[in-house]
């Protein structure tokens, strides 16, 4: 059933399982593993980049597909769900007109991206899509009427997933229950009922064509598999689920400017978590989802030490700054490329065909 | 040494996971034209480019005069005095052709540089080199692109030629004044390998013949005997020269 | 057989001009924003040719190519800080003789850490165009948080030396003189290069590079060299068009290669990859657009050269002078 479950898509190797049962079980319970503000939004922080990772899995891994502008649904779902629930008040209806609006703007500009892709080359196509993201998000920032510029848009949202919401008196094993663990755990529902979609829609026959197609396009046209199709619907999908992940930012922070969502190393992020985790595997968006966001949380507090221990060589201080946090990624993401270019997962399902 | 310029033993080659050369074993004397014949798909090209180094051995020695040139890269091979000509002619289109003939002239840094004696001959052999010679080689005719392309390769003396399907879509006419042209090459003492698939061009052109068959040298030997015999020829190309 | 050239491209620029004269109002308007679309699809130009041939001929993508815009801008501020006197003095030579040692310096440490970036992120991942674009990324952000390290993360103003201020009165029209400096050397160094290209053999070699490799290899020329040595130019053109941008913003941030890269792809997108004439025409398009729109509707400038990328993709989708690659 638990095959049935993930789409007959094992992890393939036991090392690999047990991570992925350990960090579900962390993130399932993490509000009563883990007390305090930060680690509940470190978990929800998590759990957003799953999906969006997972979400352009499915482009670059499945469908060998490079597109920059992946943030650029992230956003529009932030924004959808910022701007409906700034204009139209805090309700669950407007969570949905947002939502909706969110998810058709996706629908569109991705099926004019994927259409016109077509026309051009793969390279020209990763040059535009990077242009038209950087467009977008000085659109964003321009447009403050409607998206509150630089400044973003704060709201409010249903009293049920707000924090001022209790609903028990007493707090449960330390935890206080109210709207924000509700919050959480509909944010963990969603990413798993989402992570699941995507393993059904990769083991899918759909999804097979995808990977016959980003092997061998000129082999797949030939047997008869229209690539048009395949690879537009492919760029739809992989936008909408960006675009679901894009609201479940929004909700959780109940706020969204241009930085939050569509900042380009938002983009960075999401290349080196699919690239560190494990390209074409969904299983490597979560596990590398996770790895990088507590890295970036908690790692700057040890570049913090680092740092204050060097002071006396500046030049290594000003190396080991916790801002400088993008540079050592840096530098991991450029070694994870020529070594571990298959990833964790990879890795780890190497090993245990061995 | 022996008399053999070029010697092929044992030459496997893999592209990708693709086994093409099944051990190849050639050789191609010294100051004569030899034929490399075959159907579609025997290896013939790959042949060619393994000399080249374009694709490279994964088993099995080429040798070139005294030198081994199995490991070379390609620019190595062709300083040794290999041209090349490929199949599909490598003709720089938006270069002219006075610009293309330049580049092949490895010891000349401008036009003027070019021996003018040696252009002179070229000339003659293939009088649309010099009459196109300011225009972009893009475009010129199929056959006058073919005869750029040898023209380019011997345009500084070279020890081995080594061509791949000149008449490929050549009307009858022009391919008589590549047979000329070859002769003439010949007569200068310059060694040739050439693959072909047209059978008049082999049997006048050829001193030398060799078949190839599914990644192998099937048959090698002189043109006079492989002509004489038809039998052998049916078997070997499935027609009769 | 004519001698055809294909001249529509070339014409795209002065139709574009044409086309926002009655937009602007003024004459002296149009003069005014002309001059300054002119000299920013110059600095443009001298920033693109380099990643374009790159791209051409070795058919790598340089997706880091903008770490050697903002490299060269922050050292030609170092080296224009420590040279006070001469870039406060209201005389134009002193002013050139501090502006043109900034620029040299500039280049030679872009084209220096070009070469590394070629043997140590580029060359390694040959091939393989995903793993290009994400090392190059790679290389790129590494290269922004060093600046940072050595420069500080926040911005760094570079003032235009004094003579260099100011405008030129043209009729009714102000010309700013910097941008008229501007359109000089970007003008130079076109000539320079298609001089190169056009009357040397090097150039002959990249140009044939350029449309097929393997036979240029196999007419004997060792064009791994070769490349090194375009990929060296081509960083050290990026400095020196990073410098000039400097001077242009007036001031630098370290995010600034990331932002310029955008447009860079956009003109050689426009231009066809390879293509030193399309980049030019791709990019003095591209800096009239954005100057026209800026005028017009502020808001739209980064849409516009979007839009006219897309234009001219309906039009040739391999850009306006694709090179004839047999790959």
């Amino acid at each position: 059933m638990l095959s049935r479950l993930l789409s007959h898509d094992l992890p393939r190797s036991r090392v690999l399982a047990v991570l992925l049962i350990a960090l579900v079980l962390c993130l399932a319970f993490a509000p009563f593993l883990f007390p305090g503000v930060k680690a509940l939004s470190v978990a929800a922080k998590v759990l957003v980049f799953i999906v969006l990772v997972a979400s352009f899995d499915l482009l670059l891994g499945y469908t060998g597909i490079v597109s920059f502008a992946h943030t650029m649904f992230f956003g529009i779902g932030a924004y959808g769900i910022a701007i409906s629930a700034t204009r139209l008040g805090a309700g669950w209806s407007s969570v949905l007109v947002g939502l909706g609006a969110a998810l058709a703007v996706s629908l569109v500009l991705s099926l004019a991206i994927g259409l016109f892709s077509l026309r051009v080359r793969a390279i020209f196509f990763a040059m535009i899509t990077l242009a038209v993201a950087s467009a977008f998000q000085t659109l964003a920032s321009q447009l403050s009427d409607f998206t509150g510029g630089e400044d973003g848009l704060t709201f409010k949202l249903p009293e049920l997933i707000s924090p001022s919401f209790e609903f028990a008196e007493e707090p449960f094993l330390g935890v206080s229950l109210d709207g924000r663990l509700l919050c959480y755990y509909l944010l963990f529902v969603t990413a798993v009922v989402l992570v699941l979609a995507l393993l059904r829609i990769v083991n899918s026959p759909f999804g097979r064509v995808l990977q016959a197609i980003r092997e061998n396009e000129f082999r797949a046209e030939a047997i008869g598999y229209r690539v048009v199709v395949y690879r537009t619907t492919a760029s739809v999908l992989s936008a909408l689920f960006a675009t679901l992940a894009g609201a479940m930012l929004a909700i959780w922070l109940r706020y969204n400017g241009p930085d939050t969502s569509l900042s380009f190393e938002i983009m960075i992020d999401v290349l080196l978590i699919v690239v560190i985790g494990g390209m074409g595997t969904v299983y490597g968006a979560v596990v590398g989802a996770v790895l990088f966001v507590v890295a970036q949380s908690y790692l700057q507090d040890l570049l913090r030490i680092g740092s204050e221990a060097a002071s006396g060589a500046p030049w290594l201080a000003a190396l080991l700054s916790p801002d400088r946090w993008l540079l050592w990624l840096g530098v991991l993401f450029v070694l994870s490329v020529y070594y571990f270019p298959t990833g964790i997962v990879g890795r780890l399902r190497a090993r245990a065909l061995r | 040494m022996s008399a053999n310029l070029l010697e092929l033993a044992g030459v496997h080659t893999h592209i990708g996971a693709y086994h093409i050369l099944h051990g190849v074993d050639l050789a191609v004397p010294k100051a004569q034209l030899t034929m490399l014949l075959g159907r579609n798909g025997a290896g013939k090209t790959t042949t060619l480019r393994t000399i080249m180094g374009l694709w490279h051995a994964s088993e099995g020695r080429v040798r070139f005069g005294d030198k081994d040139i199995t490991a070379l890269h390609t620019p190595q091979i062709a300083e040794l005095g290999i041209a090349y000509v490929p199949e599909n002619m490598g003709i720089f289109s938006d270069l002219t052709v006075k610009e293309n003939m330049l580049l092949a002239a490895r010891a000349a840094k401008n036009a003027e540089q070019m021996d003018d004696k040696r252009l002179a001959w070229i000339f003659k052999l293939f009088p649309a080199v010099e009459k196109f010679w300011n225009h972009p080689a893009g475009k010129l005719s199929g056959g006058q692109k073919q005869m750029l392309a040898v023209a380019r390769a011997i345009v500084e003396p070279r020890e081995l030629l080594i061509i791949d399907e000149p008449s490929k879509g050549l009307a009858p006419a022009i391919i008589n004044n590549m047979i000329d042209a070859f002769s003439e090459l010949k007569r200068s003492g310059v060694t040739i390998l050439l693959v072909e698939q047209n059978i008049n061009f082999a049997q006048r052109l050829g001193d030398t013949v060799a078949v190839m068959d599914n990644g192998r040298v099937v048959h090698s030997g002189t043109m006079a005997a492989f002509s004489a015999d038809e039998q052998l020829q049916q078997s070997l190309l499935g027609l009769a020269l | 057989m004519k001698l055809e050239f294909d001249w529509k491209p070339m014409a795209l620029v002065p139709v574009l001009a044409l086309i926002a004269l009655p937009l602007t109002g003024s004459v002296s308007t149009w003069l005014t924003l002309t001059v300054a679309g002119l000299a920013m699809g110059m600095i443009i130009f001298i920033i693109a040719s380099g990643l374009t041939l790159v791209f051409g001929l070795m058919d790598v993508l340089n997706f880091g190519h903008g770490v050697f815009i903002a490299l060269g801008a922050f050292v030609a501020s170092s080296v224009l800080g420590s040279m006070g006197d001469w870039t406060g003095s209201q005389e134009l030579w002193r002013n050139l003789v501090a502006v043109f040692p900034a620029m040299l310096v500039a280049m030679a440490v872009a084209g220096a850490v070009g070469l590394a970036f070629e043997r140590f992120i580029v060359r390694p991942v040959y091939g393989q165009h995903l793993k290009q674009i994400l090392i190059t990324m790679g290389g790129m952000i590494i290269g922004e948080e060093l600046i940072k390290v050595i420069w500080g993360p926040g911005q760094l103003p570079l003032p235009l030396p004094e003579a260099l201020r100011g405008s030129l009165l043209v009729g009714d029209a102000a010309i700013s003189k910097y941008r008229i400096l501007a359109v000089a050397v970007g003008i130079f160094v076109f000539a320079l290069l298609a001089w190169t290209l056009g009357r040397t053999k090097i150039g002959l070699l990249i140009r044939a590079g350029v449309q097929d490799r393997e036979m240029v290899e196999s007419l004997g020329y060792r064009i791994g060299r070769l490349f090194v040595g375009v990929f060296v130019v081509g960083s050290a053109l990026a400095g020196l068009g990073g410098v000039m941008w400097g001077l242009f913003q007036q001031n630098l941030i370290p995010q600034m290669g990331a932002q310029v890269n955008v447009l860079i792809f956009i003109v050689i997108i426009i231009g066809g990859l390879g293509s030193t004439t399309g980049a030019l025409i791709g990019a003095l398009l591209v800096g009239l657009m954005t100057n026209y729109t800026g005028f017009l509707l502020p808001t739209a400038t980064q849409f516009a050269s979007i839009a006219l990328m897309v234009a001219v993709l309906l039009w040739r989708p391999q850009g306006v002078y694709p090179v004839a690659s047999s790959r």
